[in-house]
């Protein structure tokens, strides 16, 4: 949905022997989605959040008596915030309008704090409407990255892998061989270590599989990894049919590794827990995030796997090795998707189950492209998605009026509305899925 | 230094690309290669840039010989070469593509484009080349980008610097800049080897020329040879290279195009309020740097892109309809891509003739095709064009540019034809066939057809045009008589509009152009 107006840039006619305008002109395409989108979401916070508040008031609990520092609870009343929120949303939805009006699209700031605002509304409401109205915010955000570590391992091996130019549709398949694969080995041998390792080889064979049939064969990597995926699946839940659930005391109940709590930077409210409150794995997570960004975007090796992803011939021509490159990162996608599938198994749960990564890989690559192809942007993406399923968790411990249903449908519908309509034309590395051939 | 190719040979297959070539380069020279499309320069190149492996053959620097496994190790032998495509990274820095591949690093490999940045600047300011280092490459005009490239190779220190066609997407003043550029780095010791089938340029800026055709070193020329003596050697005949034409027989104004705007996605316009008209029995060529619009125009007239505005043809608004009434109100369309636009490669020469009439009598109707009557057609239009294949069911994929081309003129030049399109119609197409296809645009002309060429090469052009619409940022920044001089619609073409060329034919004049 766009309109059209004219504004010409430089000067408006042409001077005698002199170029007439740098540039070609410029008319304002206006995008009137946005605005309409918000205003249909400022109008359901009114018939919800303002019109249907329960009238009590909902408690958000920060720390517990226990922690060194107390940080009183914030009680909202659940009308006054109803009305307050739809107020701001309402006053956004316009402010975007006039943007458009003026400048033919909404700046991203607007659509951000209108989110933010939309779910602290829904907070206040479905919290305010439950059964128990006090929730521990410490503990929801908690929660939230513990549910985004494999989220976050999974969408950096999608980053290693699509920043070469290479779509790893197989990242579900590979947080699924390494979970089956930790609990077997860390049951057989006992050990968390032996667990891990081989985690990150079966996630490594898998991405072999990738690697070859799209690098070598040129098979057409949606496919390939959609078999992969299929594969990993059957494969996991045949054996664990036949093998592991007859035998699950021997073959299916790992060790798990201990949280690592360091001594009073954990006790800080809110970030303590999330930071210094984790297992090797999360603060492994922590690293390597940071150890991605800064190899991408600061380093030699960085560059050349970017240049490889975007123009493969041009890095061919400057002396790179292509296929070499696109093979490296795509087995150490897979090693990194390995530990995140590590993560079900030897940390969340306690022992493996059929499908148990539930479709987290393609969340993780919803990801990938939410964040933009940047290791921190994804990042905050899966953080994002992890805390909209932990939500969903906390609210049907609480009881909520909203069916549990549609509760549990709350992290998809949150990746579809974000990939779809936040995102909007987000541009990839441009030879993401087309193969490499040397003529 | 020296460098020297001895009898390198090429095959792909059982097609031999290069047939024992030797080729010698020296310091301080400019060694220019001519020959046609598909003669072999670029595979010789690719050869020579260590791209490709040679079948046969060997390649001396100062006297020693190499072997080069990738770019990488041709590049430090000091070969460099400027692509015809540019191998830039659209999404990098001039600095980070500068860079790429002979990074300087600090400790644990982090980027240090400190360093890359002020050698650019020195080889900027050295050149007159006027290149930001952290300019995004996709900005850049083209004539700039082929600087960055060019920057990219002397960073490495090249000795030998490879021009593969490098003036095919510069306006005539980019040219101009870009072979001063290229005597100075001949002045300072560079050799030079420029790839190029345009005869004036090679002649302008060769020490010497060697001329290959089909794949062989057919002889070597000097630079003050004739250029009917030049192009003879690279066609292997002698060819006219100036289209003969009589004056135009003017018709009515059947044709024309008011304030016809195209936008782009991101409200950019374009094509830009362009209005012209075209007379039956007139060639009006559409002139300019690929990219101004050209292709834009042609396909919102094709129905091909949403346009605001007015388009009429025989009286009727044909803005609006659809691609295919288009066609059926008698336009008929070359696309300038005619591998990706205008045939189906894998469909016969045959199919591929009746793509646009299929579904009428005699060829098909609604519900079926009649093979008898398409093959009969197409054997005649395959006689009538000189189409040399070896059948009309090969397919078409197989045939040469120029029987490729003559595939899709000899299906869009129809009977009856109200109006005649035709963008880039010689590109890649070899010099005897050009004769041929401009004979037969010149031929529909005189037939009493409107007829406008899209084309941005200036020879074509100034061979076809009664009038010449010049293109720039999407707007027709003049409409001048067909025998306009060739340095004024440069000057137009990089978007200068000389001041005082007088409109023969003032009732046409768009908005935009010449106060």
């Amino acid at each position: 949905m766009s309109t059209t107006a004219t504004v010409p840039h430089g000067p408006a006619g042409p001077a005698p022997a002199a170029p007439t305008t740098e540039r070609p002109t410029t008319d304002i395409v206006r995008h009137w989605t946005t605005p309409i989108a918000l205003a249909v979401l400022a109008a359901v916070s009114l018939a919800v959040f303002a019109l249907t508040a329960s009238g009590k008031s909902a408690t958000f609990r920060i720390s517990t008596d226990a922690d060194a520092i107390h940080i009183p609870d914030i009680v909202v009343p659940t009308i006054a915030a109803g009305w307050t929120i739809t107020l701001l949303l309402a006053a956004l939805a316009v402010w975007g309008f006039l943007q458009v009006r003026r400048s033919g699209t909404v700046s991203g700031w607007v659509s951000a704090v209108f989110a933010a605002l939309f779910v602290a509304g829904f907070l206040v409401w479905v919290v305010g409407a439950a059964n128990t109205t006090t929730v521990f915010l410490t503990g929801l955000i908690a929660g939230s990255v513990t549910l985004a570590i494999p989220l976050i391992f999974g969408s950096m091996a999608g980053v290693l892998s699509e920043r070469a130019g290479v779509v790893n549709i197989a990242i579900e398949g590979q947080l699924l061989a390494g979970a089956f694969t930790a609990a077997v080995t860390g049951s057989v041998t006992g050990s968390v270590w032996a667990g891990l390792v081989a985690a990150v080889v079966a996630g490594v064979l898998v991405s072999v599989l990738l690697a070859v049939f799209a690098i070598r064969y040129l098979v057409n990597q949606i496919i390939v990894g959609v078999v992969l995926n299929v594969l990993v699946a059957g494969l996991t839940s045949f054996l664990f049919s036949t093998v592991l659930s007859s035998n699950s005391s021997a073959l299916n109940s790992p060790p798990h590794f201990p949280s690592i709590r360091i001594p009073f930077l954990a006790d800080i409210p809110i970030i303590g827990p999330i930071l210094f409150d984790q297992t090797i794995l999360g603060y492994g997570m922590y690293l390597i995030v940071i150890a991605l960004y800064i190899g991408l975007f600061h380093t030699k090796w960085g560059l050349r796997v970017r240049a490889v992803g975007e123009h493969p011939k041009a890095a061919d021509t400057v002396g790179i090795n292509v296929i070499r490159t696109r093979y490296i990162n795509v087995l150490l996608g897979g090693a990194v998707a390995g530990m995140g599938g590590a993560f079900f198994t030897l940390v969340s749960s306690s022992s493996f189950s059929k499908e148990m990564t539930a479709g987290q890989g393609f969340i993780a690559l919803a990801a990938v492209i939410f964040g933009r192809w940047n290791p921190i942007g994804a990042f905050f993406a899966a953080l994002l998605f992890g805390f909209t399923t932990n939500m969903q968790y906390v609210l049907a411990i609480l009881g909520t009026p909203v069916p549990s249903q549609f509760m549990a449908m709350l992290p998809y519908l949150v990746t579809v509305l974000v990939v779809a309509g936040l995102v909007g034309r987000s541009r990839g590395p441009a030879a993401a899925g087309s193969p490499y051939v040397k003529e | 230094m020296k460098l020297e190719l001895r009898g390198i040979t090429k095959k792909f297959g059982a097609f031999t690309a290069n047939d024992s070539i030797d080729l010698t380069v020296e310091s301080g020279q400019v060694h220019s290669l001519l020959g046609e499309n598909g003669a072999g320069k670029s595979t010789l190149m690719n050869v020579l840039f260590g791209l490709y492996e040679p079948t046969a053959g060997e390649i001396l620097v100062d006297g020693r010989p190499v072997r080069f496994s990738g770019p990488g190790e041709a590049m430090r032998a000091g070969i460099g070469m400027v692509h015809q495509h540019f191998m830039l990274i659209p999404v990098f820095t001039v600095a980070e593509n500068v860079a790429l591949g002979d990074e300087h690093t600090r400790a644990a490999g982090i980027l240090d484009l400190e360093s890359t940045r002020r050698k650019i600047r020195e080889i900027s300011d050295e050149y007159g080349f006027h290149v930001d280092p952290d300019a995004l490459v996709e900005d850049l005009p083209v004539g700039v980008q082929q600087r960055v490239e060019i920057i990219k190779a002397l960073v490495r220190e090249a000795r030998v610097l490879i021009l593969d066609e490098p003036t095919a997407v510069l306006t005539p003043q980019e040219t101009d800049e870009l072979l001063d550029i290229i005597r100075r780095l001949r002045d300072n010791g560079t050799a030079v080897v420029f790839i190029s089938h345009k005869l004036r340029e090679v002649k302008a800026i060769s020490t010497v020329i060697s001329v290959l055709r089909r794949g062989r070193m057919v002889g070597t020329a000097d630079p003050d040879a004739d250029q009917s003596e030049l192009a003879a050697l690279m066609v292997g005949r002698a060819v006219g290279l100036n289209t003969t034409k009589s004056a135009p027989q003017l018709g009515e104004e059947t044709f024309s195009v008011s304030d016809l705007t195209v936008l782009s996605p991101e409200g950019v316009r374009l094509v830009d309020r362009v209005s012209f008209g075209i007379r039956q029995g007139e060639i009006l060529a559409v002139a300019g740097v690929q990219g101004n619009g050209q292709t834009e125009l042609t396909e919102a007239i094709m129905g091909l892109q949403k346009a605001q505005g007015s388009i009429r043809l025989d009286g009727e608004e044909i803005l609006g309809r659809t691609t295919r009434q288009v066609i059926r109100a008698g336009v008929g369309y070359v696309p300038e891509d005619r591998s990706t636009d205008g045939l189906v490669g894998s469909f016969s020469v045959a199919e591929n003739l009746v793509l646009n009439r299929f579904d009428r009598a005699p060829v098909g109707n609604r519900f079926q095709l009649s093979p008898a009557a398409i093959r009969s057609l197409a054997e005649q239009r395959v006689t009538e064009f000189d189409v040399r294949t070896q059948g009309v069911d090969l397919p078409v994929g197989t045939l040469s540019g120029g029987n490729q081309q003559k595939v899709v003129m000899a299906r869009e030049l129809v009977d009856d034809l109200k109006l005649f399109i035709a963008s880039q119609p010689t590109r890649g197409v070899d010099v005897g066939s050009i004769e041929f296809l401009h004979d037969r645009i010149i031929r529909e002309r005189d037939s009493g057809t409107p007829v406008m060429i899209v084309s941005t090469e200036l020879d074509e052009v100034l061979d076809l045009a009664d009038r010449i619409a010049v293109m720039y940022h999407g707007r027709i920044i003049g409409i001048v008589p067909g025998d306009t001089s060739r340095d004024d619609l440069g000057l137009m073409m990089a978007g200068i509009t000389p001041g005082t060329e007088p409109d023969t034919t003032p009732d046409t004049t768009p908005k935009g152009a010449t106060a």
